[in-house]
């Protein structure tokens, strides 16, 4: 998560960390020195609330009665697409050349800002304090040092941990002043256990973030899918990133939405209020005051902007570097369910019928061209609409080529 | 009114046409009709307007259409009204921001960094071009084109080679992969800025020796913008910065002004002895160059297969064209 205007960055780290806390830890370049006051840790809600408010969404429309005409209501759904983010693995260890420009606890996190003259001795060091830094990072390690750059290292304090009484990693937060808008990434590629999958939540005063050395590529969106997928939205979700990042070559970042947080049309979850904003590090908001009991207004002046990227070393060679643009116009993920009329009609509906196969028809393909999945398959789980609710004969053509 | 058949600006309306129409289609680049049409229609009716009261004996659509499309491809705007003080404001300042009778600023570029400076509302998208190597090398061979059929190549050979040698000892002081350089110099964006921008005849210096200096100069500062202060669009700010060196350069090293000609192609003459006679006269200003010298080189380096570039019946006329 980022949160910037001018130079000022705040900077929200959550991660999917599965193991014991005690084999967690973060090691994370910074282009500034960090102090104490600029750390916080961040509660996991707010950043789930935001994932979910910018999540892609499903939209269910009913057909009305062919026989009638009226319009009937619309539901929705949204799907909570899992969170993953580069968790560096890190570790520890000591050696000459590596000053620790501070150390303090915050929360349940015990925290370093280390800086060294060169690149062994620091990796040397974090290796002999416990902490696993992926094979081959030593050259990337020597490339941010030599851009200047310090080492955020954090690791769970297990004592502060049980006596705060949380069970889950709270996300780190770091403001800091800098010229660079940047997301490094690097140290995740350097082992290339696969690729790795990474969410950015921008939250900025002017309008969309993008990146300014990759593509920064629309999804897909606004599209009619059959029926089933509301029982596998995730499913589907992922399906279709993973086609489109193959279809970029896996050299595109892509947006998922880009939304002024005043205001959500349909909404996946309610805007975050000007409280849970300031708390995710949105400085320009003035703290609320007034009495007890005043309702918090709506997020003003805050345009969010959500990113998701699978990269690896081929496609990614260097760190993500973001620009903000003046674009304000609105984009989500959203996809559209219609549900045929399948009660009886009380007349002659063949007409109606002939469209929503059709139509169908048209929704099998194109979710076989946004996801790779296999068309026959597909067509196999749809209920084609027939006369009194039995599926539609098919023609006879429709299976003879593909 | 006739326009020669082969302008090198033919070429480069052609070229740039396909890569709007590619961005568009191919890459989703954000480009809107209806601002296009803003676009052309004002720095079109701007060029009319201000030629009229400069006095300009005919009007020449051909630059604002390369403006127009420059503005297209690389300026993103929220509202077609900024996309309208674009093309005012590249267009105006061809007329209006001139030392030594030439415009100082490449209009695109002025419009674009203007505004960009002055307003939220105007940016560029650096980054949605791409860097796949196959268009680059694509971008490069019609960049190329336009190039050798405006003979001013030397800009954008000095600015791309400057340029790559930074990064290039950037990665090896850092320890970076080359793979690091390689995805910058293929960015979509880096490359029609360097074939299509920087290469400008009217605004970089009249003598080659002065467009080298000019394109390595540009580099520099793109690659300090970039990489020392890590402030985006390098290139875009660093050209708009260094264009008041261009009448120095021009003052200091002379050269032949530019002339927008036909290509030799179809346009054989040969009058080998004016063309030095008019380069001469170019450099006649400043007493401490050797003139004879200067005009030989220059000669040399802007006649390959001995075709002409210069047609010097117009040459002593140098108006915003």
């Amino acid at each position: 998560m980022l949160v910037r205007d001018d130079d000022r960055t705040v900077i929200t780290m959550a991660n999917d960390f599965q193991g014991d806390a005690r084999d967690f830890a973060v090691v994370v370049p910074v282009p500034t020195l960090v102090e104490r006051g600029q750390v916080n840790v961040a509660d996991m809600a707010l950043i789930d609330h935001l994932d979910a408010y910018t999540a892609p969404r499903l939209v269910e429309y009913h057909d009305p009665d062919p026989c009638r005409s009226y319009e009937r209501m619309e539901e929705l759904a949204s799907a909570r697409v899992p969170m993953a983010q580069a968790s560096e693995d890190a570790a520890a260890a000591r050696k000459r050349g590596v000053t620790i420009e501070a150390t303090y606890t915050v929360g349940e996190y015990d925290i370093l800002v280390l800086s060294a003259e060169d690149s062994g001795g620091l990796v040397a060091w974090l290796t002999a304090n416990g902490y696993r830094l992926p094979a081959g990072a030593e050259p990337v390690v020597r490339s941010y040092l030599r851009q200047d750059m310090r080492f955020f290292v954090a690791k769970v304090n297990l004592e502060e941990q049980a006596r705060l009484g949380y069970t889950k990693l709270r996300p780190l937060q770091v403001a800091y002043e800098s010229p660079r808008f940047m997301l490094p990434i690097r140290l995740g590629t350097v082992n290339a256990q696969g690729a790795q999958e990474l969410f950015v939540y921008a939250l900025t005063r002017s309008g969309r973030v993008e990146t300014t050395n990759y593509r920064t590529v629309r999804l897909p969106s606004d599209t009619e899918v059959p029926e089933f997928v509301e029982e596998e939205f995730g499913e589907f979700y992922r399906a279709l990133f993973s086609r489109q990042t193959e279809k970029q070559n896996g050299r595109a970042v892509f947006l998922e939405y880009a939304w002024d947080m005043a205001w959500c049309d349909p909404c996946a979850a309610d805007p975050l209020s000007a409280d849970e904003l300031r708390r995710l590090g949105v400085f320009w908001i003035s703290p609320p005051g007034g009495g007890a009991g005043r309702v918090a207004p709506q997020g003003q002046d805050v345009f969010v902007t959500r990113l998701h990227v699978r990269y690896d070393q081929a496609g990614f060679p260097e760190d993500l570097v973001f620009h903000e643009t003046g674009d304000r116009s609105n984009f989500q993920g959203r996809y559209v369910i219609r549900r045929p009329w399948r009660a009886a009609t009380s007349c002659d509906a063949s007409a109606y019928y002939a469209s929503v196969n059709e139509r169908q028809e048209r929704e099998a393909r194109v979710l076989a061209n946004l996801t790779g999945w296999e068309l026959a398959d597909i067509r196999e789980r749809i209920r084609f609409l027939g006369e009194a609710g039995e599926p539609a004969q098919e023609p006879w053509w429709k299976r003879l080529w593909n | 009114m006739q326009t020669p058949a082969l302008d090198p600006r033919h070429f480069q309306i052609a070229v740039l046409a396909i890569l709007a129409a590619f961005g568009a289609a191919g890459l989703g680049i954000d480009i809107r009709p209806l601002h296009l049409v803003v676009v052309a229609a004002v720095a079109l009716g701007t060029q009319y307007l201000a030629g009229r009261l400069a006095g300009l004996a005919r009007f020449d659509p051909l630059s604002a259409l390369v403006t127009t499309l420059s503005l297209t491809i690389l300026l993103r705007t929220d509202g077609p009204g900024l996309a309208a003080l674009a093309a005012l404001l590249a267009i105006g300042s061809k007329f209006l921001l001139r030392v030594r009778g030439k415009h100082l600023f490449n209009p695109a570029n002025f419009a674009i960094v203007t505004l960009m400076l002055a307003s939220d509302g105007a940016w560029i998208s650096t980054g949605q071009w791409g860097s796949a190597a196959l268009g680059a090398l694509a971008l490069s061979g019609l960049g190329w084109l336009v190039l050798t059929r405006a003979r001013r190549a030397e800009t954008t050979v000095a600015f791309l080679a400057t340029f790559a040698a930074l990064l290039t000892a950037r990665a090896l002081l850092l320890g970076d992969p080359l793979a690091i350089v390689f995805h910058h110099l293929s960015n979509g964006a880096l490359l029609i800025f360097a074939f299509f921008m920087i290469s400008d005849p009217k605004t970089t210096p009249d003598a080659a020796a002065g467009r080298l200096l000019f394109g390595a100069i540009v580099a520099g500062l793109a690659f300090a913008i970039q990489f020392l202060a890590y402030r985006p669009y390098g290139p875009l700010l660093a050209l708009y910065a260094c264009a008041p060196l261009t009448p120095l350069l021009d003052c200091l090293l002379g050269g032949a002004r530019y002339r927008w000609v036909a290509s030799s192609l179809f346009k054989f003459t040969r009058q080998e002895k004016s063309d030095a006679t008019h380069a001469t006269r170019g450099l006649g200003r400043n007493d401490a160059v050797p003139v004879r010298h200067r005009a030989g080189l220059l000669r040399l380096l802007r006649r390959p297969r001995g075709h002409r570039a210069v047609q010097p019946g117009l040459a002593g006329r140098a108006g915003p064209r």
